[in-house]
């Protein structure tokens, strides 16, 4: 067989660089009042041939490039393709909402292509360092982005919390990194997990993990993590906040999986009640804080703590089960959250950082085809069958169940029938009469342009195939478990180190 | 005629599905969803008359099956099919769509595309509720049904819709999560959601007993919250009150009831006969309940509420009295309080648009004036008593006596007294409306008896009163070969003290 040549397994990436390069060089170049419009139209191909390139790549045979760093594998295909995908619906929103006269569009888009560029490497990296180095691009991007409107409100505040939280985050998962490091002697997955699992009760590894896991719990939000979420989400402009609800949250995600599986699947005994109780807690904690809120963003942003909960339930699941499960959840949710964020810069504006339920009262009336995308969008939220979000909580909890936590999924549920109330104030405020009937509907309705409504068009979509016929996607999503759970291709367990565990057992023949 | 049998069940689902796309895509102008939606369930009716007509009466289980594999992992089968039990269960929703359209005619002012799209959607639920027999599919158009109700209450309520709503959808949608969590062990357990297969599996002792009494007691709260069973009724009156009229019709009892008779009796036979004691003794109560609070009300909707509640407690006797009358006559009695209940639900939804006011004070003496409306109020509330030789009295006899000598003669003796009391809340109500002297309210109005459309919608359903009330062998004979079908195949291996098996299916797979 010949070998792959490294640069195809990291098409997409290399893809995204370019396009954001391209972008940021043009926007310099640029004469200052020129429409920097287009560039947002470049950055969204050079998306969409990365997706494409994600898609390609499949017919590469699973492996490793790059001195046995960057991973292409089903799994890390279905991360790319998902990331990529979310990256183009929120630049296609963000070409239409994005006000005209800001000077700093070209930085918009190239900041979200290299982001993406981050959350695509964190996916397919299979080596420690790689992964950090990763994890920086992706979150540099967002924290930039998150604070991207610096003038007004809180979106400074929200910048500065997320970055600095998020920059003890990531020292957390360094600090990791260096104690399995000192322990093993090596910073690729595959030979951590061959050395780790020779000794499992090693201080250093336990440290690593609980470390690791700190880090990345921040990254997907949740409980005790997940303080700086509702600041930012309220803080950030709408569609960054689409964006950043989503696809950093997939890539970490991807992240934990393959910690988990990957990495320390000799730790399962550990790791699976710690993630057991987190879940509980983030869907608990999620959903009761939500239950309050009147700003809209905020209320979202609970739901987002509430779904990472759901989602990391089906991390009770055994292996390739829990692992497809959460990644079709991923799937599930970020189709319908971009697709509600989408909804919502448009109804209430780029810049409106308090939309408050109050405020959609009658959105049905104004807009009837915003208005039902609206409320089509928190049912499949809220779960309802033949809508994305349902399959995605279904096979979480039937993970879960199959994994033998059955409280889990009672709880779940339970705490799905606690957040319909939220989801609900929300769609029935849209669905109730205004107030004012002639005011309302004096006010003009708020225009749907092309680009946006593509990114509507694909959230639709995808949140209805994914709940009404979810097989493929679930397919794609077991193909990726099966290759991550899958024996690593070879692997040369070092002899040569002498600390940690490489002296407490022999090398593999 | 064999292709039609085949498929005509999809078609029953899919048409109202697909006239609600097309009230959706086509304008809001004038009265154009009305018709494309008159037009849609007249057409979906003529589809279920041909259920009964190609029915076969000598042969048990079910017909006009259909059984495709829809999603791979899990094994969810498209499995639909009719027996006796829910023949003309189905046949009913069809008749009372056409019915609700013209009763909301000129009812719905405002937002019509909405208002009927999201009503034939409706419909599409109710038939596949009735009509699944995979257990998942069938969960999936049981919580479907809860959204276009929901959103139709909070956009057209009378005083508070969306409070109304919330309540509505959450008391139905929290006991729903312990029901898919029972789903989900089952799956766990034996692989299958398919209702025929489980069957065996459960009877046969396939499943600890132990397990069996949670899932069976999941099933049955969620199905007795739906129906409603006092004391879960909390959300029956306020939805009443809010609900236009034509989804008011069609939300309380059946769903419920059914599916009380095909999957808990149907499925947890055992664990049925161990509830059937509490649910008798609550049902007694919620008889004279409902119908001591149905005396007290002063709001004509909450009367009828609390009515519902009293009949619909009726019907839960006669089914967990565990006895063949019981079930014919319970099934006959859903068939009847769907009939009663929508024609009463008509006359006094014409009522309120004429005089904006549901206070029964405010009425009085309108029978001079409306000649036509007060008869047809009159038959619909003689058959609501059980007048013998109206349709009432068949399904109240059958329960009474099947009570009195299959299960307790004081039960039966304390259900009739029950129905003693609804005779005289029903006949106050004919007689604080319709007789005494005219009220100012009466007299500030000029006469505007019921129209010919008004007229069209309610005559078919006094006749249907009657007939069904003299010749309820029609019907009896197909409910008959549902509840009682020839023995299971290897039902010899049951225990001598097990119940035959009703409503059973012949395995598929």
């Amino acid at each position: 067989m010949n070998p792959v040549p490294d640069i195809f397994r990291i098409l997409p990436e290399v893809i995204l660089t370019l396009t954001g390069v391209a972008v940021m060089l043009t926007d310099a170049s640029l004469p200052p009042h020129w429409a920097r419009r287009p560039l947002g139209w470049v950055a969204a191909l050079g998306a969409t041939f990365a997706l494409w390139a994600s898609l390609w790549q499949l017919s590469l045979p699973q492996g490793t490039g790059f001195y046995g760093t960057v991973e292409t594998s089903a799994f890390t295909i279905f991360f790319h393709v998902l990331i990529c995908g979310i990256v183009l619906v929120a630049l296609l929103l963000s070409l239409d909402t994005l006000p005209a006269d800001s000077h700093h569009q070209g930085e918009f888009y190239a900041l979200v292509v290299f982001g993406a560029v981050g959350m695509c490497l964190l996916t397919g990296a299979v080596e420690l360092l790689l992964v950090f180095i990763a994890l920086e691009i992706s979150s540099i991007s967002t924290y930039v982005l998150a604070g991207y409107r610096k003038q007004t409100g809180c979106g400074p505040e929200a910048a500065i919390k997320y970055f600095l939280l998020g920059s003890f985050a990531t020292a957390f998962l360094l600090y990791g990194v260096a104690m399995i490091f000192g322990a093993t002697g090596t910073t690729q997955i595959y030979e951590i997990a061959q050395l780790a699992a020779s000794a499992p009760n090693h201080s250093l590894v336990l440290a690593s993990l609980a470390l690791m896991l700190v880090g990345i719990l921040f990254k997907v939000s949740a409980v005790p993590f997940h303080i700086w979420t509702p600041d930012v989400y309220e803080g950030a402009p709408s569609p960054v906040v689409a964006l950043l609800s989503t696809a950093p949250k997939a890539a970490a995600f991807a992240l934990l999986l393959r910690v988990a599986y990957e990495m320390f699947p000799s730790l399962h005994s550990l790791w699976a009640p710690l993630l057991w109780i987190v879940a509980v807690l983030s869907m608990t904690v999620g959903n009761l804080a939500a239950l309050r809120q009147q700003n809209v963003k905020r209320m979202l942003a609970y739901s987002a703590i509430a779904h990472a909960g759901y989602l990391l339930a089906a991390f009770a699941g055994l292996g390739n089960s829990g692992i497809a499960a959460a990644s079709f959840y991923i799937a599930a949710y970020a189709a319908m959250n971009v697709g509600i964020f989408a909804v919502i810069t448009l109804i209430s504006g780029y810049n409106d950082e308090r939309p408050l339920v109050a405020d959609f009262r009658g959105v049905l009336y104004r807009s009837p085809l915003l208005g039902s995308l609206l409320i089509f969008f928190l049912v499949s939220l809220v779960g309802i069958p033949f809508t994305g979000g349902f399959f995605g909580k279904f096979y979480a909890f039937t993970a879960a169940v199959g994994g033998g936590a059955v409280w889990l999924a009672i709880i779940g549920l339970l705490n799905s029938g606690l957040a319909a109330a939220y989801y609900l104030r929300l769609a029935l405020a849209a669905a109730q009469r205004p107030a004012d009937a002639a005011a309302a509907t004096a006010l003009p309705a708020p225009q749907v342009g092309i680009a946006v409504g593509a990114a509507l068009l694909l959230a639709v979509l995808a949140t209805l195939v994914l709940g009404i016929v979810p097989g493929e996607v679930l397919h794609a999503a077991e193909g990726g478990a099966h290759s991550l759970q899958a024996p690593p291709p070879s692997i040369k367990v070092p002899g040569g180190f002498v600390r940690g565990l490489a002296v407490e057992q022999p090398p593999a023949p | 005629m064999n292709a039609i049998n085949e498929s005509i069940l999809t078609w029953i689902l899919l048409l109202p599905l697909a006239g609600a796309v097309l009230v959706a895509l086509m304008p809001d102008r004038g009265k154009l969803p009305n018709w494309i939606a008159l037009l849609t369930s007249l057409a979906t009716f003529g589809f279920t008359l041909h259920l009964p007509a190609h029915f076969l009466l000598g042969q048990g289980g079910f017909q006009f099956q259909i059984d495709l594999p829809w999603i791979e992992n899990p094994a969810i089968f498209y499995h639909v099919g009719v027996d006796g039990l829910s023949l003309w269960l189905v046949v009913l929703t069809g008749l009372l769509a056409p019915i609700g359209v013209l009763a909301s005619w000129n009812a719905i002012k405002e937002r019509r595309k909405v208002f009927f799209a999201l009503f034939l959607v409706q419909q599409t639920a109710m038939f596949g509720v009735f009509i699944s027999l995979d257990l998942m599919l069938y969960y999936g158009f049981w919580e479907l049904s809860l959204v276009p109700m929901a959103i139709l209450i909070a956009m057209y309520g009378r005083k508070d819709g969306p409070k109304a709503a919330i309540k509505f959808f959450l008391f139905t949608f929290i006991p729903s999560a312990p029901l898919l969590v029972a789903l989900l062990w089952l799956y766990a357990r034996t692989g299958s959601f398919d209702f025929a297969t489980l069957q065996i599996l459960i009877t046969h002792g396939a499943l600890p007993a132990g397990a069996l009494f949670w899932v069976a007691l999941a099933f049955l709260f969620a199905f007795a919250v739906k129906v409603p069973v006092f004391p879960l009724h909390g959300w029956l009156a306020d939805t009443f009150t809010e609900a236009p009229v034509a989804l008011a019709m069609v939300v309380a009892g059946k769903l419920g009831l059914y599916s009380m008779l095909r999957f808990h009796i149907g499925l947890f036979p055992v664990q049925a006969r161990a509830a059937a004691p509490y649910l008798i003794a609550l049902a007694v109560v919620g008889m004279l309940y409902g119908a001591c609070l149905a005396l007290v009300q002063r709001d004509f909707w909450r009367l009828i509420a609390f009515a519902a509640l009293s009949h619909l407690s009726l019907i839960t006797l006669g089914i967990y009295g565990l006895t063949f009358t019981g079930w014919d006559g319970a099934v006959y009695q859903i068939l009847n309080h769907g009939v009663i209940d929508g024609a009463l639900f008509v006359l006094l939804g014409f009522l309120y648009d004429r005089y904006q006011t549901s206070q029964i004070g405010d009425y009085g003496g309108l029978a001079g004036k409306l000649p036509r409306t007060a008869t047809l109020f009159v038959i619909a509330s003689l058959a609501m008593i059980g007048l013998p030789m109206l349709n009432g009295f068949v399904g109240e006899f059958l329960i009474l006596s099947s009570t009195f000598t299959g299960v307790s003669k004081s039960w039966a003796i304390a259900a009739s007294l029950g129905v003693i009391l609804g005779a005289a809340y029903m006949l106050w109500l004919v007689q604080r409306i319709f007789y005494g002297p005219e009220s100012n309210l009466a007299t500030s109005k000029p006469a505007d008896d019921l129209h010919f459309r008004e007229l069209a919608v309610l005559a078919p359903l006094a006749v249907l009163m009657l007939v069904m009330g003299l010749a309820p062998s029609l019907w009896m004979q197909s409910i008959e070969t549902g509840v009682h079908p020839p023995p299971l195949k290897g039902s010899s291996v049951l225990p001598a003290s097990a119940l035959p098996i009703p409503f059973h299916g012949e395995v598929q797979r």
